[in-house]
């Protein structure tokens, strides 16, 4: 029995029912979030992370409070694993005053400093240099902070990752490079645009611990996480983990797919994260169909008061438009 | 209550100097002010405008990084958002072409995409400018692209005390500044001399507003208005036509970003001639800006067609000549006032 972080047997199955849960959040928050985009309620292009959800649960579980995030455009169960509330999220997507960002982000942008977490950058790798600043603040401060910094395997394409990374291995900064390896940059597989697809190894060459996780298993990635935080925390300087794991859906909302074969989707789907522990926790007796379903069923229903907070919320003024182009308060 | 401040004592100072001044007295007033950039510890900066702070502050406060430009401008950019101050120097603005995602997507737009959550209060400085035959990569000024995208604010000192005043300013700004200083009013032993890169400076903490034009000379003919090194080149203009009846008036801008587009107009309502001198290139950039500002503002403020001396659109060429003909130097600011003046 995989058992987690040497808790005790009941603990252990009551946190790991924990974990489930927010991978259940985030799975059905943005399957709603499909809906309302056919429904055109949500605009732009909606990147969803089905079937990624275990990387970004999994990672957040071994943070504190202080600790910084930034992430992705594919970031919503980044944000909601963080602790951002579905209604502040989902009012960004709606483009709301009450959105996280006040309706000037998007799906691509959201903020929270109150959680550290700070983007939703959409620009492929150009979230890395922001979090090594951030990780350099901390150091600078003597916080015991960590800073998470989630990207794709498209960012080892961009110099900005490899300066990135030599810098925060030259200062020792307390930074964990979590590269969400799902095989494809957009529509391009990884073999048909890196020379040398083992990108753990990658890493090692700057110095820095490098290991590969399974990323569809949430308790390996957890367990990888907190080994990585503990020794960033302890001073050991950054740390790169590259967590193997697929998206079930397409890029973006509208994309054919002519890119990769169904019977590879179909593989990775039968290793749903989600339906591996639910299958698990069943197994081991520690979680029954009743309480399956009553979790289901209370998400739904935060889900459903989310999108109607969205709804009923109002629209940011366009006089206001040029509101934070430049600050209000004056240094 | 009124307070009554005594005249602040000053000294004369190079513009470099001036600048490495304020940047000590925000150090030294403020701990999360920090310099991180190429080769501005022991070097002490390519165009001095670190000299003698690693000595002061020691290397976590004056910080060499690699010739990683994107990374360290993210890395000032982190920081910032962490309510640091950083002072992030790219050593030429021409190298913006290497790190341009950072500052426009990133240290420009986080504020804004954020709904106004995250701030950004960094400096970030570089040397622009030609004339010393150093080629089309490391010649240009480019402070109008800075100032064409928004969210950022953009400074561009010409003399000791408004570098030092800006300097103050851009550190304890709480936006992202881009403070620009051309290598011709520094004052570098090893540059051209320019007797204007020398001068007073006040002594102790001395601001200058951002968003604030300065008039560099009071003339009732005739606005030049400039920025930079040419603020220089237009006041030898005028002082070399005063004797002759032509009394120009040069208005310094001093902040592109915000632009002090009430100083343009209450200038030109005054001469009704309007020369602006440009060292950026002269397409789509300050120039037509300037123009601008008066014509939509009354159109009819301006008696004469107005004139802009710019780079023409052409990379910066090395040959002393070839360059000499492109930058906007003292013949062609004489022949443009001339031309206005209708004389």
């Amino acid at each position: 029995m995989t058992q987690t972080l040497d808790r005790e047997p009941a603990a252990d199955v009551r946190h790991r029912l924990d974990l489930l849960r927010e991978m259940v959040r985030i799975r059905l928050f943005e399957e709603r979030c499909v809906e309302l985009y056919s429904a055109a309620k949500i605009r732009g292009f909606l990147h969803v992370a089905i079937g990624e959800e275990a990387v970004a649960v999994g990672v957040n579980a071994v943070l504190d409070e202080g600790d910084a995030v930034v992430s992705t455009y594919r970031e919503h169960g980044h944000a909601i694993a963080r602790g951002m509330s579905m209604d502040s999220v989902m009012a960004e997507m709606y483009g709301k005053a009450t959105g996280c960002s006040r309706g000037r982000g998007g799906s691509m942008h959201l903020f929270d400093v109150g959680r550290r977490f700070y983007g939703g950058n959409a620009i492929v790798a150009g979230g890395l240099p922001l979090a090594i600043g951030l990780a350099l603040a901390d150091k600078m401060r003597m916080r015991p902070t960590v800073t998470v910094c989630f990207f794709g395997d498209g960012a080892f394409a961009e110099g900005e990752f490899h300066e990135c990374v030599n810098l925060a291995a030259l200062w020792r900064l307390p930074v964990l490079f979590a590269c969400e390896n799902n095989l494809y940059a957009m529509g391009t597989a990884i073999a048909r645009a890196q020379a040398e697809t083992d990108l753990a190894l990658r890493a090692a060459s700057y110095g820095i611990a490098a290991w590969p996780v399974d990323g569809m298993d949430v308790v390996a990635v957890e367990e990888a996480a907190d080994r990585a935080v503990d020794r960033i925390r302890a001073g050991g300087g950054p740390c790169f983990l590259e967590l193997r794991t697929y998206r079930f859906r397409a890029h973006s909302m509208y994309d054919p797919e002519r890119y990769r074969d169904k019977a590879e989707v179909a593989r990775w789907r039968e290793r749903d994260p989600i339906d591996l522990l639910t299958h698990q926790l069943t197994a081991e007796g520690g979680l029954s169909a009743e309480a399956r379903d009553a979790m289901a069923a209370e998400v739904t229903a935060e889900v459903d008061r989310a999108v109607a907070a969205a709804e009923a919320a109002p629209l940011e003024p366009a006089e206001d438009l040029e509101r934070f182009v430049y600050t209000e308060t004056e240094a | 209550m009124t307070i009554t401040e005594a005249p602040q004592a000053t000294r004369r100072l190079t513009t470099s100097k001036a600048m490495v001044e304020a940047i000590a007295q925000e150090m030294e007033r403020d701990p999360s002010v920090f310099y991180l950039g190429e080769d501005v510890g022991a070097y002490g900066g390519i165009f001095s405008s670190t000299t003698g702070l690693l000595e002061r502050f020691g290397p976590q406060r004056i910080i060499d990084t690699p010739i990683s430009e994107t990374a360290f401008i993210g890395l000032g950019i982190g920081a910032a958002v962490e309510g640091m101050r950083p002072i992030v120097e790219v050593m030429f603005t021409d190298f913006m072409g290497v790190c341009l995602d950072q500052i426009y997507n990133h240290m420009a737009k986080i504020h804004f995409e954020s709904g106004g959550n995250v701030k950004v209060p960094m400096v970030l400085t570089m040397a622009a400018g030609g004339g010393y035959s150093d080629g089309a990569q490391h010649s240009q000024c480019l402070w109008g692209t800075f100032a064409h995208l928004p969210g950022m604010k953009v400074v561009v000192p010409s003399t000791p005390a408004d570098a030092k005043g800006l300097m103050t300013s851009a550190i304890r700004d709480d936006n992202p500044v881009v403070y620009i200083f051309h290598k011709g009013v520094m004052g570098l032993p090893w540059m051209v001399k320019n007797p204007r890169s020398i001068d007073e400076v006040p002594d102790g903490e001395h601001t200058v507003p951002i968003g604030e034009a300065r008039v560099a000379r009071e003339g009732s003919d005739v606005t030049v208005v400039t920025l930079s090194l040419s603020v220089h080149h237009a006041l030898d203009v005028a002082e070399s036509l005063a004797p002759q009846g032509i009394d120009v008036e040069v208005v310094d801008l001093r902040s592109l970003v915000p632009l002090d587009r009430d100083a343009i107009v209450a200038s030109v309502a005054k001469t009704g001639r309007l020369v602006v001198v440009d060292e950026d290139y002269l397409s789509f950039g300050v120039s037509a800006e300037v123009v601008a500002s008066v014509t939509d503002r009354d159109p009819t403020l301006l008696r004469v067609p107005p004139q802009r001396i710019a780079v023409p659109d052409v990379p910066i060429p090395y040959a002393h000549d070839l360059e000499h003909a492109v930058l906007p130097r003292h013949d062609r600011i004489e022949r443009a006032v001339r031309t206005a003046m209708g004389r």
